[in-house]
């Protein structure tokens, strides 16, 4: 080696450097180049425009850029597919940590990482032929392309994180509480629901919030399947239009440049924002429980 | 840190001002077609199938809407431009000033059909109460004497030029209602019509070929739309598609509109979901 030791350990540790701090690199120019996409919309036509109340980008009589439905919508799915996925991933986590045997769990754990590992459009193509006729089936809906069915594919693609991470979260209970608590006279299910729950409940909480960011930016499922009506609503079987699939679905013609471009690039900054401040809360609660 | 930043920002400047210089070389040769984003895909298509044909030729095609194309071709940008619309009075004035004798030439036509689910009775709309469905006014069959159910609005997203035209030709300009269903592509429209039953949509001519037997193309105005009624404009919801030059076309010009009105080309019209005209 030509180099002499010291200057290899250097070497060796400002490569390392480097490749942690890309990430940190990549955030900020995403955040620079969404900035400056999207300010010269603060000049022409105006910040007011993005709170108008309807977006309707492409018009002949006026364009309307209103941020409204599009969170409205993000709102909806995200709080659905949460709602949904919460039982379902904790409860298995629950029970593939505390009272699966071991054969059952090497049955679970692939089906479990395979569920994982479906490419979102694929749920989506089984959303729009399989799960949205049975939606709108079971509920008597006029069409199967709603909020719930985009939801009910989201909670899909995020229970897989929420059981992996809330696991993780229950194993790492100290064994010492468990056994206390079972040597004290108390069942299985109460150690499992008094003490091993609650304490793992902060990680449990990161897993739902981890899930949750999986949701917001989950675009290809909820574009083909809730049905993409800008319109302002709270209810989960109307279409909903979400500030992913706005995007996606809208960038690919817009003109460059255009004030359709620049607020397309607000909804990304709103969408960035939204994750950000789900990020936060995460953080926030876990360090709280950790401290108690 | 600073010198990976100087590495990787030089070589995104090498290899944009490399496909800066490529570009400039292929303009100043090849036949120059501009304008309509609708006739884009085709005119590439046709642009391919020729170069293929001639080895020697050199045929670029660019989009940027038909307002555009007709700009370049005044300006003598462009040696075709492509127009979704007929040359305004204004730019043929224009052209007029600028002593250029403009000639059109109808190279396809594009009828998009309002489809809805066969077990849908209605079978017939006007065009007003069709403006009616899509700007919102009417959101129950009833009232276009169908049975008691809500109107499921489809549509196409921004993206295509189909959602602009559907707009101005139908709804006259007005905004679609916010109900519509902004999908993004033909066959999602065709999939929804397809499993819900009070559903109503509009596609391409060639889509509703492609899935008579899923789905019903309303007539309009009382006329069923098809290949023949669109090239006879008796069905409303037809606009032709142009090709604009300057004086006849001669030379490579006139090679490739005659492959465009030949058989083959004609063929391309219809894969991409328009109408032929011939």
């Amino acid at each position: 080696m030509i180099f002499p030791g010291p200057v290899k350990d250097k070497l060796i540790k400002y490569c390392f450097l480097g490749a942690a701090s890309t990430s940190i690199l990549i955030v900020l120019l995403i955040f620079g180049f969404l900035g400056k996409e999207a300010v010269p919309f603060l000049r022409e036509p105006g910040l007011g425009k993005l709170l108008d109340s309807r977006w309707v980008p492409v018009s002949f009589v006026q364009e309307r850029f209103g941020l409204l439905p599009l969170v409205t919508g993000s709102l909806v799915v995200t709080m659905l597919a949460t709602l949904i996925a919460i039982p379902f991933g904790v409860c298995g986590a629950i029970y593939i940590a505390e009272i699966a045997g071991s054969w059952e769990r090497e049955i679970f754990k692939p089906f479990i990482e395979l569920l994982a590992g479906i490419p979102s459009v694929v749920i989506g193509f089984f959303g729009l032929i399989v799960l949205g006729p049975i939606v709108k089936e079971v509920f008597g809906l006029s069409s199967g392309l709603t909020a719930l069915t985009g939801a009910l594919l989201l909670a899909l693609m995020s229970i897989p994180t929420i059981i992996t991470i809330s696991e993780d979260a229950i194993k790492s209970v100290p064994r010492s509480y468990k056994e206390a608590s079972l040597a004290m006279g108390a069942t299985r299910m109460q150690t499992i629901i008094k003490v091993i729950v609650p304490a793992a409940l902060s990680g449990i909480i990161a897993a739902v919030m981890l899930g949750m960011g999986r949701v917001i930016g989950e675009t290809m499922a909820v574009l083909m399947c809730t049905g993409n009506a800008p319109m302002v609503t709270l209810s989960p079987v109307e279409p909903v239009y979400t500030m992913t699939a706005v995007i996606a679905s809208e960038m690919g013609e817009v003109a460059f440049g255009s004030e359709h471009y620049r607020a397309l690039f607000w909804v990304g900054l709103v969408l960035l924002f939204a994750t950000f401040i789900i990020n936060y809360i995460a953080q926030k609660v876990l360090h709280t429980y950790q401290q108690r | 840190m600073k010198k990976r930043l100087v590495v990787m920002l030089s070589t995104i400047l090498l290899i944009g001002s490399g496909l800066a210089v490529d570009n400039a070389a292929a303009r100043k040769k090849a036949l120059q077609v501009k304008g309509s984003d609708t006739i884009v895909h085709m005119a590439t298509e046709w642009a391919e199938i020729f170069m293929q044909e001639n080895k020697d030729a050199d045929i670029a095609v660019t989009g940027g809407g038909s307002g555009t194309g007709i700009a370049a071709l005044l300006n003598g940008t462009a040696d075709i431009a492509t127009a979704s619309r007929r040359i305004k009075d204004k730019e043929m004035g224009l052209a007029k000033k600028k002593g250029l004798d403009i000639k059109e030439h109808t190279v396809a036509r594009d009828g998009i059909a309002v489809i809805i689910n066969p077990k849908n009775p209605v079978s017939e709309l006007s065009r007003e109460q069709l403006k009616k469905i899509y700007v919102g006014a009417y959101t129950n069959w009833k009232k276009v004497g169908g049975p008691d159910k809500k109107i499921v609005l489809t549509g196409r997203n921004t993206a295509s030029g189909t959602y602009a035209f559907f707009n101005q030709k139908v709804c006259e300009k007005e905004d679609y209602s916010q109900k519509m269903m902004n999908l993004v592509s033909n066959s999602a429209i065709v999939q929804v019509i397809t499993q819900d039953k009070w559903a109503i949509g509009y596609v391409g001519l060639g889509y509703l070929a492609k899935n008579k037997n899923k789905i019903k193309g309303l007539k309009v105005e009382g006329v069923a739309p098809s290949q023949e009624t669109v090239v006879d404009d008796s069905y409303v919801i037809n606009r032709p598609l142009f090709f604009y030059t300057v004086g006849k076309p001669q030379g490579r010009t006139k090679q490739y509109l005659d492959l465009i009105l030949s058989e083959t080309g004609q063929q391309v019209v219809t894969q991409a979901g328009f109408v032929a005209i011939k």
